[in-house]
């Protein structure tokens, strides 16, 4: 089976805590965090991770509802896509 | 394994802001295999099929908008002309078939249902003149049927009696649905050169040419091609601005194939086509009068118009060529007015008008689109403008459309609301000179030379 990847975008006001909660809901749900970028853009905190999917036992949607869960307990903005949208539109 | 935050960054600032959307998937599905000799049977047997090949449309869709965070505006279906599977019914009864379809279209949760249409380009048969004459009803009785008439092509000439006839069911839809606007009308296109596998409506249909089934996608963006051109320098030149629109439909079209070839692979049916339009909504920003403003334009209809319209379309195709092997359908850019916040604006001032729509529709995909227009306009006067339309698409050898909707009851200057997509838009004013003696002539204009081009 193809590796299924997923990129975690995280984007809001900075605050302790962020990294540790998102870690630690993706570790429960048995995703694999391969990089993680982070950087300040327009004032805002961005991070960035690029996990697998591909040994978890739960699906997207699941995995994506945890996440939001996750995020909105903390006010930040979450987007959780499959890596594909961005190999496609950026490469020729 | 490396990503780029910039890049990642854009694409969700595309989608977010600048309103980059999947607009459509449609299920193109052929009902060659429904006809029959009883209105009953044939009715059953396009029930079951849509319904047998559409159950998971919606609900793919949905999964694939939520694993790539793109909106899927809108699920449709395109089916074989109506008018050729009732053909061979005895003592047809159109409207229970249209009920039937829409019934269907319901069942299976789409959006819109294209394909109660004909195609009488060199004529019409004795099936096709009782067709035509239910479109009106059927509009009016159903609430997700889309109705086209193919009435003119580069190799057939115009069907000057088609034109007539296809300005009485405009006419005669508006007055129908008088208590919604006349949207009836906005449910119907007529064409030159219709496109046997474009997947927007109102115009969808499976041509007879066309496979069981394939899975067509209409991707949009002009918000974005709006922003990118606001990115760069307003000396810029309009070499390097056709580049920029190059990039981006780049972009928009490697998206939309991702998400139309994963789709099809789920529904295991075959990927179509991807058409990539520039199709405004109603919302902020969403613009293709929007695109001319970035340009340097004020308004959509400024001098200079045509000229920016044919730039926008040219490189819209180029950029989408490069970037999928199956690119079909109209793709070019729209210039609907109602659907557009930047042409109704320029409509309301008076700087856009019909005649400056009609030269643009010379260079852009389709044609004029959601124009409302008095509803006491004759029908001579709206054959008139068909066949300047179907005229336009002849000699260019191009598709061209005409969606006007006569409104009933109301002037020029007042304004019709239809909501979603649709949007709305001030009546534009039309010329009131004569142009009956010349429609009513009928017959067929033939058609043109294909040499000596100048």
């Amino acid at each position: 089976m193809a590796e299924e990847k997923i990129i975690v975008t995280i984007t809001g006001q900075d605050k302790t805590g962020i990294v540790a909660k998102v870690a630690t809901t993706l570790w429960e749900n048995g995703v694999n965090i391969e990089d993680i970028k982070q950087t300040i853009m327009q004032d805002y905190f961005v991070m960035i991770m690029l996990c697998s999917i591909t040994n978890s036992k739960e699906s997207f949607s699941t995995i994506k509802e945890r996440l939001t869960m996750a995020a909105e307990s903390m006010s930040m903005a979450i987007w959780i896509q499959r890596k594909e949208i961005f190999d496609r539109m950026h490469t020729i | 394994m490396d990503f780029d935050v910039n890049n990642i960054m854009e694409t969700i600032d595309m989608i977010k802001v600048h309103h980059l959307d999947i607009r459509t998937v449609t299920l193109a599905l052929s009902l060659r295999d429904c006809c029959s000799q009883d209105t009953k049977t044939t009715a059953n047997k396009i029930y079951d099929k849509i319904t047998k090949y559409a159950i998971n449309l919606s609900k793919y869709a949905e999964e694939l908008e939520s694993e790539y965070s793109i909106p899927i505006i809108n699920k449709r279906i395109a089916v074989t002309p109506i008018s050729l599977i009732t053909e061979s019914i005895d003592k047809p009864d159109f409207i229970h078939i249209a009920k039937t379809l829409d019934k269907a279209a319901r069942e299976v949760g789409v959006d819109f249902l294209g394909g109660y249409s004909a195609l009488v380009e060199k004529g019409c048969t004795e099936g096709d003149k009782r067709f035509m004459a239910s479109i009106p009803e059927a509009l009016a009785t159903t609430e997700r049927i889309c109705s086209s008439v193919n009435l003119a092509g580069s190799k057939a000439g115009i069907n000057m009696v088609g034109v007539y006839k296809t300005a009485e069911i405009i006419k005669k839809a508006a007055k129908l649905t008088k208590d919604k606007d006349g949207i009836g009308a906005a449910k119907f296109v007529c064409f030159c050169n219709s496109v046997t596998d474009n997947p927007f409506m109102a115009g969808a249909y499976c041509g007879i040419n066309e496979p069981e089934c394939a899975l067509n996608v209409g991707v949009s963006g002009p918000g974005v091609v709006r922003w990118a051109i606001e990115n760069m320098p307003k000396t810029a030149d309009l070499g390097e601005v056709a580049n920029m629109i190059k990039k981006t439909a780049f972009k928009i079209t490697t998206t939309g194939e991702l998400i139309g070839r994963e789709l099809a692979k789920r529904l295991d049916i075959p990927f179509g086509v991807i058409d990539l339009s520039l199709a405004p909504t109603p919302a902020e920003g969403d613009s293709v009068a929007g695109i001319f403003r970035a340009m340097g334009l004020s308004d959509a209809g400024a001098h200079g118009t045509t000229a920016a319209l044919a730039m926008l379309n040219d490189a819209v195709k180029k950029g989408g060529i490069m970037a999928s092997s199956y690119v079909g359908g109209l793709s070019g850019a729209f210039i609907p007015v109602s659907e557009d916040a930047g042409m109704i604006e320029a409509a309301a001032k008076g700087v856009l008008t019909i005649d400056k729509l009609e030269a643009m529709t010379s260079v852009c995909s389709v044609g004029l689109d959601m124009i409302a227009i008095p509803g006491d306009t004759p029908a001579e006067t709206i054959a008139g403008m068909i066949a300047d339309e179907m005229a336009i698409g002849m000699i260019n050898k191009k598709t061209t459309a005409v969606r006007v909707i006569p409104v009933a009851g109301k002037k020029a200057g007042e304004w019709v609301r239809f909501g979603g997509l649709l949007g709305e838009a001030p009546i534009m004013k039309v010329n009131t000179a004569d142009s009956s003696v010349f429609v009513n002539r009928l017959g067929r204009i033939p058609a043109p030379i294909h040499s000596l081009n100048n």
